[in-house]
């Protein structure tokens, strides 16, 4: 990837946090820090890495991105927005009665493949797209992206079974590692790590990388599968609430709602960063 | 020495579904034979079709999570585990990766009711109608013998949306031959009587009603019986039409009575307004008493012809809704 398509990712995820803050503000809030934390991920994957086309959203060649962790449905969104599957302006709508933005993915929204929202279902159904794929021989992927208080869930691991036992190396899980769930580091209440050694355990080819690092996302993402039969793990180290740099890294940022004075303080923040940003080093 | 050809040894409804299932997935390049490590497909030769047989181990959580996503790209899977594990264990996945989208997945679902006999609570399934039939887009099927299993199984390949097949451990006796039809969604009337209608589901509980139907018949007491192999979609109107034609239904069925068949039945009638009776017999809300085999189990609860019996017989209300 050259240094000008990581720099247009970045400029991507940034606009996708302004549009995830937005969102935030409406009556009901939103899932805030972890949404923000996966930004980079979801542009990296819908720009630099999957083959779909937003104009036919149910394409049968598709690649896939399943969103496991059902609560970053406005990071959601806001990234299949930005990639150009409806107008932003539907973002507008979110949570409004009867709206198809609902608060966790529903799949009548183009480009959302899956109902998600409690937690550990995705990459069993990414199992079952992947052995399809290994049935067909085809060459597409299957991205499922996942929380890591998610990976707290049994059945994701009956999936990551499953996946090495099968061979299915058309399966990527991406991890977005920010260390946090509700009431805090996920190593208070069902430790996760050593977590690639987990994965590696478990059969996977297992990357870490630094998540808000696009090139370094793109670069692990496009690499996969590593090796024939090998399915691949992508552990993301993020920082919850990404952007808010008074939130980043705290619990507390998993759910806001961001009214009045909340939202333009944040919506402020992000303007500085993007000036920051574009001044030449 | 000669004589007449034995008569072939009653064979069980796991066993017919596998080798149907076996038979129609060489036929039919959608169909995925997914396993939970069951055990019940060692026997079978898969042959140029053994890719499409997969054994995704003792994980039901992913056996179903994975067969949605089989269907969502087109297959249509066979999955395959015991009723109580489908129903309780996984009924998550069925709910939200199957149910929810409606995708094409059949449940192939063992040991329901008593028939895991001896295995005990943790394998008995006495909640699996209730629970599959709570599940909106599912269709819920319990063949009564061998033939109708064989019949069901491959009339749910085409089926739209999920299909939840309620199969049994073990060999249960066939249904008297020359029978109606079996159509999904309809009752399939095995007997007529204007006194009371017994609407049983699943192998023993439609024996038992035939054999009462018997016994109630030498009583002067004219019992109709329809075989409800269809529990969802209910055939309502069959049920509405006996409940106005006799004043008295008595449900059977080898599943708790609260929630099954009997709550089914109960349902329709008190919301289309026929009065009637409705008598339910099952297993009572306790977990099933005694211990042994399925025919044992099925005594030591009440799930019998002389139950069904007592019951249609001195009914008062049966006379007072007539």
């Amino acid at each position: 990837m050259t240094p000008s398509e990581a720099a247009e990712l970045r400029s991507r995820a940034h606009r996708v946090r302004e549009l995830i803050v937005d969102m935030c503000a409406n009556p009901e809030g939103g899932h805030l820090g972890g949404s923000m934390s996966m930004a980079e991920i979801l542009v990296t994957l819908y720009h630099g890495v999957l083959n779909l086309d937003p104009a036919h959203p149910d394409a049968p060649d598709r690649d896939l991105l399943l969103l496991s962790k059902g609560h970053g449905a406005i990071g959601l969104y806001a990234a299949l927005a930005e990639r150009g599957f409806f107008p932003e302006e539907l973002l507008a709508t979110y949570n409004r009665p009867d709206s198809s933005l609902t608060a966790h993915p529903n799949p009548a929204v183009p480009g959302v493949e899956l109902a998600t929202g409690s937690l550990g279902h995705g990459l069993c159904v990414g199992v079952g797209l992947a052995l399809d794929m290994k049935l067909t021989g085809s060459d597409r992927r299957c991205f499922v992206v996942t929380g890591d208080g998610e990976l707290q869930e049994g059945s994701v691991w009956e999936a990551a079974m499953a996946a090495a036992t099968h061979r299915l190396d058309r399966l990527t899980v991406v991890v977005d590692r920010n260390e946090l769930q509700i009431t805090g580091s996920t190593e208070d209440s069902a430790a996760l790590e050593p977590l690639a050694d987990r994965w590696r355990a478990f059969g996977w080819h297992t990357i870490e990388v630094p998540g808000h690092d696009t090139a370094r996302l793109a670069e692990a993402f496009r690499g996969a599968p590593y090796a024939p039969g090998t399915p691949t793990a992508v552990i993301c180290r993020t920082v919850k609430g990404k952007g808010l740099p008074y939130i980043e890294g705290q619990a507390r940022s998993h759910f806001a709602r961001l009214a009045g004075r909340a939202h333009k303080r944040a919506a402020a923040v992000l303007r500085a960063q993007a000036k920051r940003s574009e001044q030449p080093v | 020495m000669t004589g007449p050809e034995p008569l072939p040894a009653p064979r069980a409804g796991r066993e017919v579904y596998r080798d149907t299932i076996a038979r129609l997935l060489g036929k039919d390049d959608r169909l995925v034979c997914l396993d939970s490590d069951t055990g019940l497909f060692t026997p079978v030769d898969w042959g140029a079709d053994a890719d499409r047989y997969i054994n995704l181990g003792i994980a039901e959580q992913n056996l179903m999570g994975a067969a949605a996503g089989l269907a969502r790209a087109g297959r249509i899977p066979y999955v395959n585990t015991m009723a109580t594990f489908a129903s309780t264990r996984a009924v998550e996945a069925v709910k939200l990766d199957i149910a929810l989208p409606g995708l094409p997945v059949r449940i192939a679902a063992t040991h329901s009711g008593l028939s895991a006999g001896h295995l005990g609570a943790t394998h008995h399934s006495l909640e699996d109608l209730a629970v599959m039939r709570l599940l909106p887009n599912m269709t819920v099927l319990a063949p009564a013998d061998a033939a109708a299993t064989e019949e069901l199984v491959r009339a749910s390949v085409d089926l739209p949306g999920p299909v939840y097949l309620r199969l049994g451990r073990g060999a249960t006796p066939d249904l008297p031959a020359d029978l109606p039809p079996l159509r999904i969604g309809e009752a399939q009337r095995l007997r007529e009587g204007g006194d009371v209608t017994l609407i049983a589901t699943g192998p023993y509980p439609v024996l038992a009603a035939l054999e009462a139907a018997d016994t109630l018949a030498t009583e002067g007491v004219g019992a109709g019986v329809l075989n409800m192999h269809t529990v969802k979609p209910l055939d309502t109107e069959a049920v509405c039409a006996a409940a106005a034609a006799t004043g008295h239904l008595v449900t059977v069925e080898e599943h708790w009575a609260v929630g099954g068949l009997g709550s089914a039945v109960a349902e329709t009638v008190t919301g289309e307004g026929v009065p009637c009776r409705v008598s339910r017999i099952a297993v009572p809300d306790h977990f099933a008493a005694g211990h042994g085999g399925q025919r044992h189990l099925l005594l030591r609860n009440g799930i019998t012809a002389e139950a069904i019996v007592e019951a249609s017989r001195n009914s008062p209300s049966r006379r007072q809704f007539k």
